[in-house]
């Protein structure tokens, strides 16, 4: 193995903290990366980074605002996990998180359904309808072997042109005059509120559940072993006989389905219509697939990255503020912390090695470092 | 540890030597693949590199071609010494190599196939001189293929041929052929014989792997054995004795003493008639097999690779449907049940490719041995796993089966590959079943593990399961067997009992009909 200076570089089985380390070193290059995007902005990194840690942090009622993006991450996150751990590759959490949505906005304005179960009826319908949206491609992938990420990607613009038409179209409400709106949902369809902010608590609640049942499914029962080993190792499945058309529904209709879930609780708690399919969803959808890589397959470690990135949401609020940056700048930080992360992915097997060379002996072996990389 | 010369023939009319192998050795861990081996390669010669499956043939080849860097020893080129880092070091001293897996991108032409890699290929248009190339050196030699047809259409033989023609033209003089015949049907074994004996004559130089002794006299000149990792011998092809020849690379010397058995063999256990199961190419690679397992017996199937052993297995274990044929297991017609029907039913599967296949390598060694139980008690209530209870068997396989680990929440990967073996023989065997399929139960391990694993199928026939050894190793055949039936091409061509004379087995095995 190579020695680098004082540091040895050797293989080595991956460690629960070595994974934290080297994800957490993605995250902080990401930011660095970053830092030069600020730059060539005209901005003062260190300032910009300041600005958005007083702003977006320190602030006074600034910790609601980042947990509002985070129920609909933590929902789509989770489930992914699910499917990621499978091998199962569900690009089209956006799609069905929509698909959820306009379940719930049925239940809620053309159902006829009213009092105490509208709500519960209108979660059931999300995450039918997201489940639905994700079994689709999965019966493609298992009857003609169509590839899930096409599949599943093309089946969120399918979504979206749905929600828009509907808005437009059909659903348009007559209330609401010239606006692509439906009419308001009633009452009863709007989620509670924790007091003084705007976070749909029993979102959360539910969030924090399915990432907690994902967590018991893989771990503790006989669906998730299987699902386990489909993923690990697919020849070793088919030789005990585990049954990969199972396993594959199953994962895509649980993050589909946790997807839709998160539809509905934006338009139940957020915004109490169905209204364009960029407002409903600000790429939850997609970035839910970096908030459930980031959890490298563990569900409930999906509750802190999704909350990261709840974060990132609202510096990209406090950036538009304050700053006076495009929305949009949260794309480039999800989009960078993606790129380190999947690079970071061989970094895993790695690890660094405190081991100071004892110059007269070790000289021509840190020589020999400093060849080209692929030289062992 | 014993020298490495053996019956060398001297060969002093011959022309000069263009490449030495001089005292290679390659360990990984757990297997000493290449042991001390010598050997020479003559201009304008086709040698022969003949030996069993896990000899260390490919091995060395790889060394050749700059895949794997020896532990010790070094490689003369034209009495240069030379160092090969990688292929490319390969190419430019004039090595080619024709993979037993071809490596084309089945999507491109042929021509884009020859033009990707060498250097001097134009960066416009890379294509356009290669075609020509392409059929001028495919009439030299012999090599007709058409430069512009798509890879994915072509044959086997054909794709064969691609491989030859990229490495004739990236201007190799020692060409290294790693079981060609194995993908071709005799007659296009034929067709590559006269390529090879073209190319002979145009002062090229052959090295030949196989393990099939007629094609060694029919092409070669000389013939070099290799037997465990190093050289048995090197002789000349011409006039060379099959029977001494099979003797050089079998050899003789695992004659141990395993238990004598215990009871009768009882009544049928496996039924098969008349099996017909088709190939990963849709071509019928099981042909019409009938046979018999009974309780408390080892029917043991000798062949060379590819003759249709791998699709016998996988159709009686589930994995592969047959097409046609009976399959009756203890009187009960158990054709198309899945791998876990068959599993519930009594049948144990060793696979053939036991890292690959058999276990989980990410999974912990406890895991892995409750892979096929995992849902039944009491390693699961209803949808619940109970990781307990599979830790407590697991620790109960890992004692009696001797499975080296330090911990069975270990992954399995970091075992080796005997232990690897243990694991899944512990797993398949814990639910006593009363058919065993193992398929090269024993490839690449080290007798110590050999041993065990044999005495423990031993030990299964003596408590009445059925055993359905396949294997290319005919000592392991010979030594734990019953019966034996021979496959080649498909079709099982005889069965004979134990103590059957193992030349003529060979012979079989080669193709040869009985006489």
């Amino acid at each position: 193995m190579a020695q680098v200076g004082p540091f040895r570089i050797e293989r080595a089985e991956t460690t629960g903290w070595w994974t934290v380390a080297v994800s957490a070193a993605a995250v902080v290059a990401a930011f660095l990366v970053a830092g030069a995007v600020f730059w060539a902005y005209g901005l003062d990194p260190v300032r910009a980074y300041a600005v958005i840690v007083r702003d977006g942090l320190l602030a006074p009622g600034t910790l609601p605002e980042v947990l509002r993006p985070t129920i609909p991450l933590l929902l789509v996150g989770a489930g992914l996990v699910l499917a990621f751990r499978a091998q199962v590759y569900n690009i089209g959490a956006e799609g069905q998180l929509l698909a959820g949505a306009v379940a719930a906005t049925w239940v809620a304005l053309f159902s006829g359904l009213r009092g105490p179960m509208t709500l519960p009826a209108m979660f059931a319908a999300g995450f039918a309808a997201g489940a639905l949206w994700g079994l689709l491609p999965a019966v493609l992938r298992l009857r003609l072997s169509v590839n899930e990420v096409i599949s599943t990607l093309m089946m969120n613009y399918v979504a979206q042109y749905l929600v828009s038409w509907l808005v437009t179209g059909p659903w348009k409400g007559p209330s609401v005059r010239g606006f692509a709106y439906t009419d308001p949902f009633p009452a009863d369809a709007w989620l509670a509120l924790i007091p003084g902010t705007r976070i749909h608590w029993p979102t959360l609640v539910v969030g924090v559940v399915v990432a907690a049942a994902g967590a018991l499914l893989l771990g503790r029962t006989t669906l998730g072993f299987e699902i386990r080993v489909q993923g690990e190792n697919p020849e070793a499945a088919r030789y005990v006989g585990v049954s990969a058309l199972r396993t594959t529904l199953l994962v895509m209709a649980l993050s589909g389905g946790a997807a839709g879930l998160a539809g509905v609780g934006e338009v139940a708690g957020v915004h109490h219509k169905l209204l364009d399919p960029t407002q409903v969803s600000l790429g939850y959808g997609y970035t839910g697939i970096i908030v459930a890589w980031l959890a490298r397959g563990r569900p409930l470690a999906a509750v802190l990255t999704a909350a990261l990135f709840g974060l990132i949401y609202s510096a990209g609020d406090v950036m538009q503020v304050s700053l006076q940056m495009p929305f949009r700048v949260t794309s480039v930080f999800n989009g960078l912390i993606l790129f380190f992360l999947i690079g970071s992915e061989r970094l895993l097997a790695y690890r660094i090695r405190w081991a100071p060379a004892r110059v007269a002996v070790e000289a021509p072996a840190a020589a020999g470092a400093s060849a080209p990389p692929g030289e062992e | 540890m014993r020298s490495d010369a053996g019956v060398t023939a001297d060969l002093s009319s011959a022309a000069p030597v263009r490449l030495a192998v001089r005292n290679i050795t390659k360990s990984f861990p757990g297997v000493l693949a290449n042991d001390r081996i010598s050997l020479d390669l003559r201009a304008g010669e086709v040698l022969a590199l003949l030996g069993e499956n896990g000899a260390g043939k490919t091995t060395l080849m790889n060394i050749l071609y700059g895949l794997y860097q020896p532990d010790a020893g070094e490689i003369l080129l034209d009495g240069r010494p030379v160092r090969i880092h990688s292929p490319r070091d390969a190419i430019a001293c004039g090595i080619g190599m024709v993979p037993q897996h071809f490596l084309l991108v089945r999507r491109h032409t042929v021509a884009e196939n020859i033009a990707l890699g060498p250097a001097g290929t134009p960066f416009w248009r890379p294509v356009r001189q290669v075609a020509a190339r392409v059929e001028e050196f495919g009439r030299r030699y012999g090599l007709a293929v058409d430069p512009h047809a798509a890879v994915w259409q072509l044959s086997a033989s054909e794709q064969q041929r691609v491989e030859i023609l990229k490495a004739l033209l990236r201007g190799a003089e020692i060409l290294i052929l790693d079981e060609p015949t194995s993908v071709l049907t005799p007659q296009e074994a034929a067709q590559l014989f006269e390529v090879l004996r073209r190319m002979r004559g145009e002062g090229k130089s052959v090295i030949f792997i196989t393990h099939k002794l007629d094609e060694v006299t029919a092409v070669a000149d000389r013939v070099t054995v290799l037997r465990r990792g190093r050289v048995v011998g090197t002789v000349p092809a011409a006039g060379a004795d099959t029977a001494a020849l099979a003797r050089m690379m079998v050899g003789r010397d695992l004659d141990r003493a395993l238990p004598p058995r215990r009871g009768r063999p009882g009544p049928p256990v496996l039924e098969v008639s008349d099996l017909w199961v088709a190939g990963d190419r849709g071509r019928p690679a099981v042909r019409g097999v009938s046979f018999t397992v009974a309780a408390g017996e080892v029917f043991g199937i000798a062949g060379v690779a590819g003759n249709g052993q791998r699709e016998l297995v996988e159709a009686l274990t589930g994995l592969r449907p047959p097409a046609r044929g009976q399959v009756r297991l203890r009187g009960v017609p158990v054709r198309g049940w899945t791998p876990r029907q068959l599993a519930r039913a009594g049948v144990a599967h060793v696979p053939e490719e036991r890292t690959r296949a058999g276990i989980v390598p990410s999974m912990s060694v406890a895991d892995n041995l409750i892979l096929r139980r995992y849902a039944d008690p009491p390693f699961a209530r209803g949808l619940l796993l109970r990781p307990a209870e599979a830790l407590r068997a697991a620790a109960d396989l890992i004692a009696a089966h001797d499975i080296q680990t330090p911990s069975p929440h270990r992954p399995a990967r970091l075992l080796s590959g005997g232990n690897i073996q243990k694991l899944i023989l512990a797993r398949e065997l814990s639910a006593d079943p009363s058919l065993i399929v193992a398929s090269h139960p024993t490839a690449g391990l080290d007798v110590a593990t050999t041993e065990r694993i044999h005495r423990l199928l031993l030990e299964h026939r003596d408590r009445g399961a059925g055993v359905l050894l396949v294997s290319e190793d005919l000592d392991e055949i010979l030594a734990l067997s019953d019966r034996i039936g021979v496959m080649f091409d498909g079709r099982l061509v005889a069965v004979v009992p134990a103590g059957a004379d193992r030349q003529q087995i060979g012979l079989w095995m080669a193709g040869r009909a009985a006489s």
